[in-house]
């Protein structure tokens, strides 16, 4: 009889630990949330510095952040492998029709504004050119920098691999000024690599070299070139006020696109981003506050 | 026990035939991928965008001979470093070098084909480009040459290891005799050693080729990726652009049955046809080099 009991006891001990464990494990599951964050490489180190912070006030919600590249991003999205797709360039009209067969609804997110520096080396005396020579550097028309006012030097042209955001923002807004019939391209013999880390490792060692990058990513030993929208107006250097006072010719818009309107938790992050708190780290980090802090339609 | 006895060995014998035929199932259904997602270039791309000599896949350029001649040149630079070079140290390995010292050596060298690519890469990035730009006055020394260079260091353990075995393979007899026939040490080597051994060193050179022409992430960092075309000698001084770099880093973005997709795919199926043709040359000339040998000696 007493052999019963504590069997009886025992089992029922061990039936409520499994119930218990089993109980807790579920409550943990359901506790963490994760966001998948994933694209562009301009945005990664920002989207990594929210996902920290957040995650430090949130112990619940796990963020995952990957770069790859903003038409990764936006694959991914597609594909429905992730929740939130960053682009450093709004979604292409074949993207939204991609997305649309696959039932995805891509919304849009203004989360923070960049400007594209163009970088040389220190030892280069060139301290400022316009968008128009620019644009003849890398289109192949000027091949020294000896026709820029610089030293009898070849010009080294550097840039992001095609599939970047960046690359394609240059191409629009540098190399074709804005214009849509413009078919300028780059001149062959531009250097594509595969990072930003490649762009300023050869900019630093090669006084031949120009190159561009996100104004946060530019070291502070290379030199940032002042730009002149047009001949005759004033060179400007990228800073965070050039930037909002919209005299630095090269900025544009950061985007986070999510399928549908946010809900729950994403919606909560999001919300989060566009707070002064969170505004105050891209700030930090060298990009420049998203000046209308109300997520656009 | 005697019927349970053959019928593993029945087991066992169908199972080591069924690898041996899956390697060439294998290959036939990787040409057939390739061929199914690869041919619909030749129809959406026009032939003569294709045959052109632009590459600019997001504005539709889709010219690929820049990238072949990238290819090629770099392959050719890297042959041109890593055969002498591994044969050269196979040759020291296997017939000059002291015991002890060949004990080092030859761990040291496997050891060195194990290196990781993205390593010799980063090296190639931070060490050995900016030296090159100085040495020779280069404008840029994110090269084909210094991709030729890199790519030669991967080949060379591959060629010395499969070389040094097939040279440790010739009978002991040939070097013997040679030498009494009063032939010196280096007579011996290049004019009984060698040729004994020429299948495998044969082989030793292909691997080495076919693991220069495939190889991705080192060139990828170090040769500059510009899709120019490399026709000229001087090219070997300039940067391009490979196949290999261009799948690489083009893939990852590509919208799945586009233009662009399905011209990544013909590249892929231009660098299998062309190690292919590796292939089947050097294995030719071994079979040709066989029969003849067969004849000397019949």
């Amino acid at each position: 009889m007493k052999y019963v009991i504590v069997i009886l006891l025992l089992s029922s001990f061990v039936l409520t630990s499994c119930g218990s464990a089993s109980s807790a494990e579920a409550a943990s599951d359901s506790q963490a949330t994760y966001i998948e964050n994933k694209g562009s490489d301009t945005i990664v180190n920002l989207a990594l510095a929210w996902a920290e912070r957040y995650q430090s006030e949130h112990p619940d919600v796990r963020i995952s952040v990957t770069g790859g590249g903003s038409g990764t991003g936006i694959a991914s999205l597609i594909n429905g492998t992730v929740d939130i797709a960053n682009a450093s360039r709004q979604i292409k009209q074949e993207e939204v029709e991609e997305a649309k067969a696959n039932g995805i609804d891509p919304v849009e997110h203004i989360i923070a504004r960049d400007a594209i520096a163009v970088i040389v080396n220190p030892e280069n005396p060139v301290n400022k050119l316009t968008l128009q020579q620019i644009s003849d550097i890398y289109s192949g028309k000027l091949t020294n920098w000896s026709e820029v006012g610089g030293e009898d030097r070849p010009i080294v042209r550097l840039s992001r691999e095609t599939n970047s955001g960046t690359h394609v923002y240059f191409l629009e807004t540098v190399l074709r000024l804005g214009s849509k019939e413009d078919k300028t391209l780059f001149s062959t013999d531009t250097l594509l690599l595969p990072s930003s880390e490649g762009i300023i490792a050869e900019v630093r060692q090669n006084p031949n070299a120009i190159g561009y990058d996100g104004l946060g990513y530019v070291p502070k030993d290379l030199k940032m070139i002042a730009i002149a929208k047009e001949a005759g107006r004033a060179y400007v250097l990228p800073a965070i006020e050039t930037v909002n006072d919209k005299t630095y010719a090269i900025a544009r818009d950061l985007y986070m696109y999510t399928d549908g309107e946010a809900t729950g938790v994403v919606k909560e992050y999001l919300d989060w981003i566009l707070s002064p708190e969170a505004q105050q780290i891209v700030a930090e980090l060298g990009f420049v506050p998203a000046l209308n802090p109300s997520p656009s339609p | 026990m005697e019927k349970s006895l053959t019928w593993r060995e029945f087991v066992i014998t169908r199972l080591v035939q069924a690898s041996g035929y899956s390697a060439i199932l294998f290959v036939a259904l990787i040409f057939f991928f390739l061929l199914r997602e690869g041919l619909p270039a030749l129809s959406e791309a026009e032939l003569s965008s294709l045959f052109n000599v632009r590459w600019y896949p997001i504005e539709d350029y889709f010219g690929i001979f820049p990238l072949i001649t990238g290819s090629l040149i770099v392959t050719l630079g890297a042959a041109l470093i890593a055969v002498p070079f591994g044969i050269g140290t196979a040759v020291y390995i296997s017939e000059i070098a002291p015991r002890w010292m060949r004990e080092i050596l030859k761990p040291l060298v496997e050891l060195l084909g194990g290196l990781p690519s993205v390593v010799l890469g980063f090296l190639g990035i931070l060490v050995l480009s900016p030296f090159l730009r100085v040495f020779l006055n280069l404008p840029t020394g994110l090269t084909a040459f210094t991709g030729s260079l890199l790519l030669g260091g991967i080949a060379v353990p591959t060629v010395v290891s499969v070389a040094e075995d097939a040279l440790d393979a010739v009978p002991r007899a040939y070097r013997e005799g040679a030498w009494a026939l009063g032939a010196t040490r280096w007579q011996t080597i290049w004019r009984v050693t060698l040729p004994a051994a020429r299948s495998g060193v044969i082989t030793a050179i292909m691997l080495g080729v076919g693991r220069a022409i495939g190889e991705t992430m080192t060139v990828m960092m170090v040769t500059g990726n510009a899709p120019v075309l490399a026709v000229k000698l001087g090219s070997l001084f300039s940067p391009v652009r490979t196949m290999t770099a261009t799948i690489a880093a083009e893939m990852g973005e590509v919208a799945s049955g586009s233009t662009h997709y399905h011209v990544l795919f013909f590249i892929g199926m231009v660098l299998f046809i062309i190690s292919l043709g590796v292939n089947i040359a050097a294995s030719s000339v071994v079979f040709r080099a066989k029969k003849r040998a067969e004849r000397i000696l019949s």
